[in-house]
């Protein structure tokens, strides 16, 4: 992927595919490091399917055989001498997954993060029933987005309607400018 | 500074609009957001969708949504259009200067862009 963005937006969509109604993206910045987190309450997976996810040979999808998303954020992250894990559970009450990538932001191999905005209203464009929750934290700044208060105040409005993907949008880009 | 009252203020004005978007949907677009779809380049040609069927007033008429694998990664970005007692229009490699045509011509006045399908893809063998 050309961008970090474009693996957080495609690892995010397997947290929806896996029925989440709340998914975190967080990433957290030091003077050398990256931290991205993506944490959802889906339906998770056995220990056997998590060692296996990133394993470019496994999928759960019928249709093709290999799934790309996970080992491709894990390669993005192993290839600065970053680190990757991915911890999940299938329990009746706590299910859910976490997947954690740690980058060397200083590296030769790293990959810039680029238009993070967009993949975030990329993700509530194409599903505006599901919840996302959004940090970004560098140093004492920090940029949020929490749809769960945007959707109080919309109440039947739909996240996906072009007002509000716009205004979430330029929400996020103005704390960006203003913080970062 | 963007507020949440601005936010209410969306929700008063779009009151009466939800409920036109109801029975709306005449043509569905769908992007194929599956790995390679996304590696590919889908996220702007999403996007461009969406900005530009907004500024033709195709907001009503038009709904675009995403979905995973199409099965035809080599192709990717995959936009299908879909518009009831009509057959599927599969537009490949597409682009966000190709949707901006697609939205222009297609969606707006009904005329599908035969170069950017993939029975035209196949046939000169991309
Ligand atoms: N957050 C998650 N919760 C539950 N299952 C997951 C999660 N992430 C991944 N999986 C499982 O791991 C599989 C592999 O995921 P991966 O992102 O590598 O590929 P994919 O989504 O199947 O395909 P593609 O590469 O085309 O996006 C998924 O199909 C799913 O079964
Ligand atoms: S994974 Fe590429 S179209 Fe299915």
């Amino acid at each position: 992927m050309k961008e970090l963005s474009l693996n957080i937006l495609d690892v995010a969509e397997n947290s929806v595919k896996a029925k989440a109604t709340l998914t975190e993206i967080l990433l957290e910045e030091t003077e050398d490091t990256l931290t991205l987190e993506i944490r959802d309450n889906g339906t998770g997976m056995d220990e056997k399917t998590v060692k296996s996810v990133t394993d470019p040979f496994y999928t759960t999808r019928t249709t093709r055989k290999v799934g790309m998303g996970v080992p491709l954020l894990k390669l993005a992250a192993e290839q600065t001498d970053g680190s990757f894990s991915v911890e999940s559970s299938v329990g009746e009450e706590n299910h859910g997954t976490t997947v954690t990538a740690v980058f060397n932001k200083n590296h030769l191999d790293f990959t810039p993060l680029g238009d993070v905005v967009s993949s975030i209203t990329t993700l509530v464009q194409g599903h505006p029933d599901t919840d996302f929750y959004f940090s970004h934290r560098k140093g004492e700044n920090e940029v949020t987005l929490d749809t769960r208060e945007l959707r109080e105040v919309l109440g039947d409005v739909p996240l996906n309607s072009y007002e509000v993907i716009k205004w979430i949008e330029e929400y996020l880009k103005e704390q960006y400018s203003s913080d970062f | 500074m963007k507020s949440l009252a601005e936010l209410q203020a969306i929700r008063e004005k779009m009151r009466d609009k939800v409920v036109l978007r109801e029975d709306s949907g005449e043509i569905r677009v769908v992007v194929g957001m599956a790995t390679c779809g996304i590696a590919a380049g889908a996220r702007p040609v999403l996007n461009t969708f969406v900005e530009e069927v907004n500024s033709h007033g195709l907001n009503n008429k038009v709904t675009v949504s995403q979905t995973g694998c199409i099965g035809i990664c080599q192709f990717e970005p995959v936009v299908e259009v879909y518009e009831a007692g009509k057959e599927k229009v599969t537009y490949v490699r597409m682009t966000p200067e190709k949707a901006k045509e697609v939205v222009e011509k297609h969606l707006k006045s009904g005329k599908i862009i035969a170069e950017y399908t993939i029975t035209n893809d196949r046939l000169i063998g991309g």
